[in-house]
């Protein structure tokens, strides 16, 4: 992974000493409330319902055992002992107090971590797949250019104080799981016929408030325009959007209000500009990050090995683990593992500092002291050993971080909600928690199969609930808390926006809500069918017919 | 009193900038209730009463509001010739009438880009632009709601003078346009760090 040198070095240590004498400054009142806020949000620090809440940067979800060590000791130290991982890959502390965040980031300068950027109006932390690098259907690893974007968006002088908050991802894969549609830019990285690099750019995606997918601003971009073209959409972007209404001043509101065509022509005539000049990335520069990123020391092994294959027959509970947690990887003998953060009853995304030091001995142990953040809220162990997966399991299980619910209902996307937010409309993690009570039985999940449940709290769409196969959204009704669902969400390449199934439940009524879409599910499906196919086939009729009609029957 | 930053000190302000009056009957635009601070881009700055109406003292430095300097150029030549004319460009106005009112903009001493609350980060993109595609050489200052902590933006985004906001402390806002010695990116200031520097050999 990327390393520091001393540029990047003394970079962060100033922006400890930067940030020491902001807060000092708003201690000490030179700095009213209004004018902290922006500096503190650009910082991560959000002022909370209980408590401030700190987002601590994971670039593009990577992280190494020494940085999680690290993380867990921050947690231990300065909060409650553990952290929530979110869906942009990063790690928020709940209750770490607004006086003691210049210590906490002096510690993570240490161990080359800080929390720039990582919210206000400015480009946030760059995500990307978290099976880079190592995902057989790879056709270019995208953390040299993630890595490259994440220093030039770094204290971007032009692009401090934009509209709205920018969110960028990149991927380089043919099946989409970084989700660059539901971005402010999406770049899919690919090779051409002539083999060679190209980004697709998708832009104006994004959730929120209006959930809008991202549309093809360019088709075949050379890498090398990557950050001359980004500047010329951002600037456009700084010039027009609207600030006048935060609700409308994302970069997608500009972009449908003019068109895909119009706002291209604005991004093509200011781009003429800048081609081909200084942003231009160079070979060079590109090699010298890419270096960091060269697979790791890989044995040569066979693509099987038979005491894994004798586990597999003969433990059933490894055997679930393996179907649900393990992935294939690029190179013979060697997989990825997701260790699972949605232990039923568990907040979903929450990490101890005590689980923090497991996940991170045993990257040492078994990963190359790597390891990865999903979006989907979980941590992955990239490079391990076919023959080490069985000992993996077993320490996973201990710790309980071997819940085998990757990708099944039980793995629910969800943000802090209304027990720490305070944008928060509506509790979520609560939600999730009584889902997971109600599907508590792994035969069961497993035959319900692949299906994404995402709950947000509010609009803001954290917990990324439009592009759920069931999404959950918190609303507020007259100080009561509702929970609107809806249907038919997904994200990947054929990524949608869910619809609403009709009018919102209770809180009690969410885990009957969900079992009444299951069985309509299970009633419906070809036995082929995940939960989104039998959804986008049957359409919402059914579903909505089975989740209201009984609901009437008890109120009649 | 608001205080001057130029050439990394606190200096003496010659110029005087001029505001159009307001006489209470202005468009303003509301939403829930709450006046919206921010125009939209090319929306109107001043009406054409507040502008008929603006006093432009006889003599001194002074920065005019584009506008005002459109509606009034004719009668105010010679002061322009003598160099005793700046323009105020708001953030939402096109930087395209800025340069199309001037021949050369060379000929103008200073702009000044004024920002009516500092969250409003269009002025780095005017002041980046007037120095990087229309080649403004003169000095570009930042005026309005000007605090230390946008200043290490705006000089790298081409403004060389900072009008702070009154009861802001001018002096030690000044260590503040050093807050990072080796900034990332390329700006108006200059090129990519690996561009600058041999980072193989950091």
């Amino acid at each position: 992974m990327y390393k520091y040198d001393k540029i990047d070095q003394q970079l962060v240590n100033e922006r400890v000493a930067q940030y020491r004498d902001q807060t000092r400054r708003y201690l000490a009142g030179e700095l009213s409330e209004d004018e902290f806020r922006p500096i503190r949000l650009q910082n991560g620090l959000y002022i909370q319902r209980l408590a401030p809440m700190l987002r601590i940067a994971v670039p593009y979800g990577l992280l190494s055992s020494k940085q999680l060590r690290k993380l867990g000791d921050i947690a231990k130290k300065y909060d409650k002992d553990y952290g929530h991982f979110s869906t942009r890959q990063n790690l928020q502390l709940n209750w770490p107090k607004l006086e003691d965040v210049p210590d906490i980031l002096a510690e993570l300068a240490t161990v080359e971590m800080h929390a720039i950027q990582t919210s206000g109006n400015c480009i946030r932390n760059i995500t990307t797949d978290q099976f880079a690098g190592v995902a057989p259907d790879e056709l270019f690893d995208p953390r040299a250019m993630a890595e490259i974007m994440r220093q030039w968006s770094t204290f971007h002088p032009e692009f401090a104080l934009l509209p709205r908050k920018f969110k960028i991802a990149v991927s380089g894969t043919k099946e989409d799981r970084a989700v660059v549609q539901m971005h402010d830019i999406g770049m899919e990285f690919f090779k051409n016929d002539n083999d060679e690099l190209r980004i697709k750019v998708w832009v104006g995606g994004g959730l929120g408030r209006t959930p809008i997918l991202g549309s093809v601003i360019h088709e075949s971009l050379e890498w090398q325009h990557a950050l001359s073209y980004c500047e010329a959409i951002i600037r456009t972007y700084n010039m027009h959007g609207r600030r006048d209404n935060s609700y409308k001043a994302r970069i997608k509101i500009l972009v449908k209000a003019i068109g895909i065509e119009a706002f291209k022509e604005q991004v093509e005539a200011e781009w003429v500009h800048s081609k081909n000049g200084p942003l231009t990335i160079t070979q060079a520069e590109f090699d010298r990050v890419s270096a960091y990123f060269e697979p790791m020391p890989y044995e040569t092994l066979p693509a099987n090995d038979a005491s894994f294959d004798t586990q597999l027959a003969s433990n059933p509970a490894f055997t679930a683990w393996v179907k649900r947690c393990v992935h294939p990887h690029k190179t013979a003998g060697y997989r990825a593992v997701t260790l699972s953060l949605k232990k039923h009853g568990e907040a979903p995304g929450d990490a101890s500092s005590a689980q923090m030091h497991t996940v991170a001995d045993l990257a040492d142990a078994y990963s190359f002291g790597e390891l990865r953040v999903s979006h989907e809220q979980n941590l992955i162990l990239a490079d391990v050993k076919l023959s080490d997966l069985f000992t993996v399991w077993e320490k996973a299980r201990a710790a309980g971080l071997a819940t085998p619910n990757i990708g099944l209902l039980t793995d629910i996307i969800c943000c802090p909600g209304g027990d720490f937010c305070s944008l928060a409309n509506a509790k979520s993690i609560p939600i999730a928690k009584s889902i997971q009570a109600q599907f508590d039985n792994l035969d069961y999940l497993h035959d319900i199969g692949d299906i994404e449940i995402n709950i947000s709290g509010c609009m803001n769409a954290c917990g990324h609930h439009h592009v759920g196969h069931i999404g959950i959204l918190g609303v507020d009704k007259g100080d009561t808390e509702w929970y609107q669902v809806s249907i038919g969400g997904k994200q990947g390449n054929d990524a949608s926006l869910g619809s609403v199934i009709g009018p919102s439940f209770s809180a009690e009524e969410m885990p009957s809500v969900v079992q009444k879409l299951i069985d309509v599910y299970v009633q419906e499906r070809t036995p082929e069918e995940r939960f989104i196919d039998t959804a986008r086939r049957i359409g919402m009729d059914p579903f909505k017919a089975h989740v209201y009609a009984e609901s009437e029957e008890v109120t009649a | 009193m608001s205080q001057l930053i130029k050439g990394n000190q606190i200096a003496q302000n010659e110029w005087t900038r001029v505001i159009p009056p307001t006489f209470g009957d202005e468009p303003v635009r509301k939403q829930a209730g709450k006046v919206v601070m921010f125009k939209l881009h090319d929306e109107e700055t001043f009406t054409q009463k507040q502008i008929d109406a603006t006093e432009i003292p006889a003599t001194g430095k002074i920065l005019l509001p584009l506008t005002v300097w459109l509606a009034k150029k004719e009668s105010l030549a010679t002061r322009m010739a003598a160099g005793e004319i700046g323009i105020v460009l708001q953030t939402h106005e096109p930087i395209e009438k800025l340069v199309e009112a001037f021949d050369d903009l060379n000929s103008l001493p200073v702009i000044a880009v004024y920002v009516q609350i500092f969250a409003d980060g269009r002025n780095f993109t005017l002041g980046n632009l007037l120095r990087t595609r229309y080649g403004f050489k003169n000095e570009l200052r930042a005026v309005g709601d000007i605090m230390r902590d946008q200043l290490y933006f705006l000089k790298r985004s081409g403004f060389d003078s900072y009008l702070i906001k009154e009861g802001r402390n001018a002096e030690e806002a000044i260590a503040s346009l050093n807050d990072f010695t080796q900034p990332y990116q390329g700006a108006s200031d200059d090129v990519p760090v690996w561009r600058r520097v041999n980072r193989s050999q950091v």
